[in-house]
């Protein structure tokens, strides 16, 4: 199913459970991410490294594409009504866009006891919220620039009253997504536990990354045609690239 | 949920009419209590909160939908900010249901949403930077305007998770009431869209009253 496999892949690496990264990636790039365990949740952020004031925008990435989930054909949108990438493959069939993140409160709601780092090293217990604050200050940014994240690999479904359910077993070992660059992007990750997810102990899940290249989308792309408000996407994307 | 609130309009200690496409900002103290009334029907009251003492907390729509377990607004939603802690609760509410996934209109989105050519008309996002333009005051820049509450719009979620724009179910003399938990700054947008049915393609004015 995927179509890009990590099998041109120009560097991987494996970002454990709890932890956090920050990478520049350059227009045509792809970034793999692939689960190891059942699960697994990735929060993810985008800003523009030229202009950190442009960030991820997740009502603007849902109402344009009429979507409450991502998937495979979707793109993810600034507040600028650019793309920072699109959704070229995908094992999951849907990514989160409403759970936000995991904060200290649920640490002890959970009864996931936070442990020292002297007891604990590098599986330390860390929250998505302070993981986003720790990637963030890299760059001169802080609580005020913490846009709403999407969790990649997990499910919260809304049933016909509006009821929301988080659904365990979505993520499965192996199951992976493709995002592909459609401008430079600082990308900001951790791989935090859901804050819904269920688990007895804080889970510590890592995800596998897999950079590589891809050609430049065409008019026949699916993320081009899932919708005619992407080719509008694309073409303000084109006029960025063009210098406007 | 449908509550009706037992506030008389002429205790109010505050009692503001924000035009068709224009906006609003300002302060709501801990224990008053805030209504939005939609005066005409049909109109979409884009709206941000702060704390007031720190603006760096703000109104989160994750937060306060996961806490919720609910993807809509209604009497009973408490509104959380970024830091967990509830900045209003929702006390009365006649509309029934209010979005907070679908997020403001900015001209930039209306050139994906509509066409490319109609990045020159006005959104609640200009609104809102013209509010923190001329109210420096209040400590706000572009990295403070976030993910809103669209009071009296109505976005259907389905269960395959698809996202649906429907027409309001909002009607003249419709309201929804809030009470203020701490000190909130409110920025209202009342929004001036022109090409989709969230306020029937006739913006008109809402009120803002404010009780002790
Ligand atoms: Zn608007």
């Amino acid at each position: 199913m995927s179509t890009h496999s990590g099998d041109d892949a120009r560097y991987t690496t494996y970002l454990p459970g709890g932890h956090h990264w920050s990478l520049r990636l350059r227009r045509g790039t792809t970034l793999t991410l692939t689960a190891r365990e059942a699960d697994t949740n990735v929060g993810l952020l985008c800003y523009n490294p030229e202009n950190l004031l442009e960030r991820l925008n997740l009502p603007d990435t849902l109402k344009a594409q009429h979507t409450f989930k991502l998937t495979r054909g979707h793109c993810l949108y600034s507040d600028m009504g650019r793309i920072f990438a699109s959704i070229v493959a995908d094992d999951l069939g849907w990514h989160d866009s409403v759970g936000g993140n995991l904060m200290p409160h649920h640490l002890l709601a959970k009864g996931w006891q936070s442990v020292s780092y002297q007891q604990a090293h590098n599986a330390w217990t860390r929250t998505g919220y302070d993981s986003f604050l720790v990637e963030l200050a890299k760059y001169g940014l802080g609580r005020r620039d913490m846009a709403a994240n999407l969790n990649l690999f997990s499910r919260v479904e809304s049933d016909a009253q509006g009821r929301l359910r988080y659904v365990p077993g979505h993520c499965q070992p192996g199951a992976s997504v493709t995002l592909r660059l459609e401008m430079d992007t600082l990308v900001i990750l951790h791989t935090c536990p859901h804050p819904l997810d269920p688990s007895p102990d804080y889970p510590h899940r890592g995800v596998e990354i897999a950079l590589g290249t891809a050609p430049a989308p065409t008019e026949d792309d699916i993320c081009y045609r899932s919708r005619p408000e992407n080719a509008r996407g694309f073409a303000n994307n084109r006029l960025y690239h063009l210098g406007l | 949920m449908i509550i009706e609130s037992n506030q008389r309009p002429e205790n109010a200690v505050s009692r503001t009419t924000v035009e068709a496409g224009d906006h609003y900002i300002g302060i709501v103290r801990a224990g008053q209590t805030l209504r939005l009334l939609d005066l005409e029907g049909n109109q979409a009251a884009d709206t941000l909160f702060f704390n007031a003492h720190d603006t760096a907390e703000r109104y989160s729509a994750m937060d306060t939908l996961r806490e919720q377990g609910e993807v809509y607004l209604s009497a009973g939603s408490k509104l959380r900010s970024n830091e967990g802690r509830v900045l209003l609760t929702i006390t009365a509410d006649t509309c029934g249901r209010h979005d907070t996934l679908g997020g403001a209109c900015a001209s930039e989105s209306n050139t994906v949403r509509y066409d490319l050519e109609k990045r020159h008309m006005h959104s609640c996002r200009d609104n809102w930077m013209q509010a923190i333009a001329d109210h420096p005051e209040y400590g706000l820049t572009k990295r403070d305007i976030t993910h809103n509450i669209n009071f009296f719009m109505n976005v259907p979620v389905t269960e395959e998770g698809g996202l649906t724009f429907e027409d309001g179910i909002s009607a003249p003399g419709k309201y929804v009431e809030m009470v203020a938990e701490m000190d909130v700054v409110v920025l209202i947008s009342n929004c001036p869209q022109l090409n989709n049915p969230c306020n029937g393609y006739d913006p008109t004015p809402i009120e803002l009253l404010i009780w002790d």
